[in-house]
């Protein structure tokens, strides 16, 4: 049926050796940063045995799921062209918010009900201040981290406190083997969901895309930023308790910048352009992943951290490299 | 041609306003039902801003709209979308990074049941059913928008407004940047719409041949008010022209205004 307005009309294409070498890359964003994670994981199995252990496993799952949680929704909030600096600030506070509700004597589970709302809330205040007061979410961002951190270390006297909850809870909250990571992939899963085959998904491409076309298409933008804010708010407060419940520890220092940017390290590596208008969910997972087998392995072979900074640095700027391409080939037709 | 209650779109004494800007001092214009209207002038004489307000993505600041006689406020382009009313944007309104039929359904997305989940096999199947009927080619549904060419995007969004049967639509300058093969495709398209005669449609154009070519009546906007209101057959590409033109010498001979 498709080949009845199939046109022999052909678009232009991009030439040379590169397109050889970079198209399959391109084409298969995901797998290819999947393929990479397993030869870095083949590399460092060969180089010491104990990368393959149980424990490890675990260490790397640990590593990998509040970042990648965070790093969903940094990414729905990229795809539609705005960035929170601040959900690193919310992964700190949602916690202690927890611990004083809880105190207060409200039961857990109903605590961190209200500590997510609260952190909607931060999400809230942020897109009011980028969609209806026009900040740009740069700035707005930046304004948010300075305050929350300021607000999460005077309730908390600068001090952290040991987390709240029985053993059930603490099991299921993050604190069994691999609790972290069943959360992170069943979000994955709905993440997924939401952005590939959801209306909201395919509206917050557009507003990404061509805000002004999206808004002329009758697609509520603003609305559309703020959901986006509000849910990359409850990823990091939600990341931050599962956090604070895995350690025991609930601490004013936690998550923070480096939280958030290796949040939009995994979403940018995993193929998401800093412009809006595309990424995918998957990708932020795998992009995550990436950066903590890299951490992982490193730290097994007894590479410095000095040495780490350098090669995520480099991956850094090949993903950039490879997204700018991408979006390049897209507009003169190949890939 | 005087406006009768059975006119698809009239309007009365439209004014916008953008701060100091007025783009808009007061628009009467009426399009009759199945009419194709040509609205042409200058650039920077309201066109676009009018089409804006018949498909409510702009509020006016005075002035009535009515539909089938019937006066309305329009208030959203969802709202005018549900009255019927189908724009295509001078500026296409496309999402390069979507796929053609992604494009197609934006905001009028097919979903199942119970989950609301995106029906993409049902939405690729009708935008390829409807571009096949209006003859529009490209490579396939699932081709995103930024590989096509200019032309073919313009049928897309014509396609894309078609699509939902509108009743009134609005065509802001699709004929611009085309090349002449392209500018016939588009063209085609319009008269074999008018053919079927179950829409109204507003065009602006700058070609005048295109214009007389495709419409019944034309339209000239100077200023933001309507100076001219003529059949087709009644006037000719020198007039229009010359009628354009006649501003720029009026203003090189100091005597403008
Ligand atoms: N959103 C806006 N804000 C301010 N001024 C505008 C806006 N849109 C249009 N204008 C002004 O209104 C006038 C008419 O513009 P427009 O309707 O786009 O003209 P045309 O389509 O006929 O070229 C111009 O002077 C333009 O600068
Ligand atoms: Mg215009």
């Amino acid at each position: 049926m498709a080949r009845s307005i199939v046109t022999s009309e052909r678009p232009r294409g991009w030439s040379g050796i590169g397109r050889t070498v970079l198209a399959p890359f391109l084409r298969f964003r995901e797998s290819s940063v999947a393929v990479v994670v397993v030869l870095l994981g083949f590399y460092f199995w060969t180089a010491n045995n104990a990368f393959f252990t149980s424990d490890n496993i675990a260490t790397i799952s640990q590593l990998t799921a509040p970042t990648a949680i965070i790093a969903y929704g940094e990414t729905m909030l990229l795809i539609c062209g705005e960035i929170d600096l601040s959900v690193g600030q919310v992964f700190a506070l949602a916690p202690f918010i927890m611990d004083f509700v809880n105190q207060a004597g409200v039961p857990l589970p109903a605590s961190v009900v209200l500590a997510l709302i609260a952190s909607i809330a931060v999400g809230f205040l942020n897109g009011l201040f980028t969609v209806f007061l026009r900040v740009p979410s740069f700035v707005a961002t930046l304004g948010m981290l300075f305050l929350l951190n300021g607000v999460t270390l005077t309730i908390s006297h600068g001090f952290p406190v040991h987390t709240p909850g029985g053993a059930f809870f603490t099991a299921v909250m993050g604190q069994a083997g691999f609790a972290e990571i069943v959360w992170a992939l069943g979000l994955l899963g709905v993440m997924h969901l939401v952005l590939a085959h959801t209306r909201f998904g395919l509206h917050t491409i557009a507003t990404g895309g061509n805000l002004v076309g999206a808004s002329e298409a009758g697609v509520r933008v603003g609305a559309v930023k703020m959901a986006n804010f509000m849910l990359t708010s409850l990823f990091g407060g939600f990341a931050g308790i599962l956090e604070a419940v895995r350690i025991r520890s609930t601490d004013p220092l936690a998550g923070g910048t480096e939280a958030m940017f290796a949040a939009v390290v995994g979403a940018v590596i995993g193929g998401t352009a800093l412009a809006g208008g595309s990424g995918t969910i998957i990708g932020a997972m795998l992009g995550t992943l990436l950066v903590s087998v890299l951490k992982d392995g490193f730290t097994l072979l007894g590479v410095s951290a000095f040495t780490f900074d350098m090669i995520l640095g480099v991956a850094i700027l090949v993903a950039m490299v490879l997204n700018v391409r991408l979006s390049t080939l897209r507009r003169g037709g190949q890939v | 041609m005087s406006a009768t209650a059975a006119d698809a779109i009239r309007t009365e004494d439209i004014v916008k306003r953008f701060g100091a800007v007025t783009a808009l001092a007061g628009v009467t214009m009426h399009l009759a039902k199945g009419e194709v209207l040509g609205l042409i002038g200058d650039n920077g004489a309201g066109k676009s801003t009018l089409v804006k307000i018949l498909c409510g993505f702009l509020q006016p600041t005075e002035g009535r709209i009515y539909l089938d006689g019937r006066e309305v406020r329009l208030r959203s382009v969802t709202h005018a979308r549900s009255l019927g009313i189908e724009t295509v944007y001078q500026d296409l309104a496309l999402i390069p990074e979507l796929t053609v039929y992604q494009n197609m359904f934006l905001n009028r997305e097919l979903t199942g049941r119970p989950l609301p989940l995106l029906n993409h096999r049902e939405m690729k199947l009708r935008a390829e059913a409807c571009l096949r009927e209006m003859g529009v080619r490209i490579p396939s549904v699932n081709t995103e928008v930024a590989k096509l060419s200019g032309g073919q995007r313009q049928s897309i969004a014509i396609a894309r407004s078609v699509y939902s049967q509108a009743k009134v639509l609005l065509l802001d300058e699709p004929l611009a940047a085309m090349g002449a093969k392209e500018g016939a495709l588009i063209l085609g398209l319009i008269r074999n719409l008018k053919a079927k005669g179950d829409v109204s449609m507003i065009v602006i154009a700058h070609n005048y041949a295109q214009v007389l070519e495709v419409c019944d009546r034309v339209n000239l906007l100077e200023h933001g008010t309507v100076a001219l209101d003529k059949p087709a057959r009644e006037t000719s590409v020198e007039e229009l022209t010359e009628l354009v033109v006649r501003e720029y010498r009026a203003a090189a001979q100091g005597g403008h205004r």
